[in-house]
């Protein structure tokens, strides 16, 4: 059987794939998976069994809120037209629109959605992590889906949030 | 979207796009979306959204780890940190709450501690939080400047011996406190604090079945708590939902109780 250690070393490359998409920024995302192995280790007395890959993002994701909420509260000005339309062409066009759809979806969403497509987990999982019922997973899900479609399709983002 | 008198839910089709569709519907909704051009669309278009995703971010758990990543050095940095919330995690139960809020994973510290106590306990707190704080001109029975008066009196109505924090150091004023039906029944103590531009922070005790527990986060819409349970009485100390701000709070609060806990034993 794998020990505590070992199943927490497995986890690094998806924790890592996890935070770079919810945070679409390389060293946020390392400082977020450092920050995650350094609490888990230290409260490994704390984890009561049950699946150390899934206590794991939902570590990961409450740090990363908290991250969120404490940058809303500075002055923070960021540019609008950065993520405004879609681009239009080019090799990394694909990659880029992706990403700033993603960056136009509320938190929770985005958290929902890529644990579910990129991550893989299950519905119960996700909602195991984001601690809600699984329906309000599926209806975060739903919103995602609808929210990064009309983005790419040309709309303008249904709800910009200022977070 | 999906057409009300369908056989087949827009829920049903995210199952279907993420393999989460019993597999007693995989007929009909595979039925369903041959019949139906725009829904098969709609679906062809979810899936093309995981795999833009993956193919942008999927990489990235193929890459090396960054070695400051791997564990062993993520062990030496963290003996070697001297970080500032390490010091709020001196009492091991502390470090529960960094993280917490999660799925129930964590620290029903000692035994006892249901976690109905957890919600009925913020439960009560939250209502007479925003109940009282709003409050201008009577937001407490007795004032602050009567301080040995408002402690003698709620410990004797508690039945615990109680001791209202001093918060000055970090610029909070006691207003007051009054005595409140507690979550059992029987009496809870609750006292008011406000800072410089008028934000108002609560203490709410109340005598509990568990001997001591973790501390707990309960975030609510515009307010927050922080609950724990020391030497069998309650304590929620709840603010507007500002998680930082309210944990300095806290962590003045329970230094305080600790340290007259320490004095008592």
């Amino acid at each position: 059987m794998a020990t505590f250690q070992q199943n927490v070393e497995a986890t690094i490359p998806a924790l890592r794939r996890y935070a770079r998409a919810l945070t679409r920024d390389s060293d946020i995302a390392d400082d977020l998976v450092q920050d995650t192995l350094v609490r888990a280790l230290r409260s490994e007395h704390l984890f009561h069994g049950g699946e150390v890959r899934s206590w794991l993002y939902t570590i990961l994701t409450n740090l990363n809120r908290n991250r969120l909420r404490s940058l809303s509260r500075r002055p923070h000005m960021s540019s609008l037209e950065d993520n405004d339309a879609p681009d239009l062409a080019g090799p990394e066009a694909g990659g880029r629109d992706i990403e700033r759809a993603l960056a136009t979806l509320v938190e929770d969403q985005r958290q929902a959605l890529l644990l579910v497509v990129l991550e893989g987990l299950s519905y119960r999982e996700v909602a195991e992590v984001q601690g809600v019922p699984i329906g309000t997973v599926m209806s975060r899900l739903a919103r995602a889906r609808v929210q990064i479609k009309t983005y790419l399709d040309g709309g303008r983002p249904a709800l910009r949030r200022v977070k | 979207m999906v057409d009300r008198n369908s056989p087949v839910t827009e829920e049903e089709l995210h199952a279907y796009v993420d393999g989460e569709l019993p597999a007693d519907r995989l007929e009909a909704v595979t039925a369903w979306l041959a019949a139906n051009a725009d829904q098969a669309a709609l679906v062809a278009a979810w899936r093309a959204q995981a795999d833009s995703i993956r193919a942008r971010y999927g990489a990235v758990a193929g890459e090396p780890v960054p070695e400051r990543l791997q564990l062993d050095q993520a062990l030496k940095r963290d003996r070697a940190s001297g970080r500032s919330w390490a010091a709020l995690a001196s009492a091991a139960a502390l470090i529960a709450f960094v993280i917490g809020g999660g799925a129930g994973w964590f620290a029903r510290g000692a035994a006892a501690a249901g976690p109905n106590d957890f919600d009925t306990f913020t439960a009560e707190a939250l209502d007479a939080y925003r109940l009282y704080v709003v409050e201008v001109r009577h937001p407490v029975e007795v004032p602050g400047s009567e301080r040995a008066h408002l402690t003698q009196w709620l410990s004797k109505r508690l039945g615990a011996e109680l001791r209202v924090p001093d918060l000055q150091s970090i610029n909070l004023k006691l207003v007051g406190g009054r005595l409140l039906p507690g979550p059992t029944g029987a009496a809870a103590a609750f006292y008011m604090y406000e800072g410089p531009s008028g934000e108002r922070f609560t203490i709410y005790c109340a005598k509990a079945e568990a001997p001591q527990t973790a501390l707990r986060f309960k975030d609510g819409d515009s307010s927050a708590a922080f609950y724990w349970v020391d030497d069998k009485v309650a304590y929620v100390v709840s603010g507007p939902s500002n998680r930082d701000q309210l944990e300095n709070v806290t962590k003045s609060v329970y230094e305080q109780i600790d340290k007259s806990g320490a004095k008592k034993s």
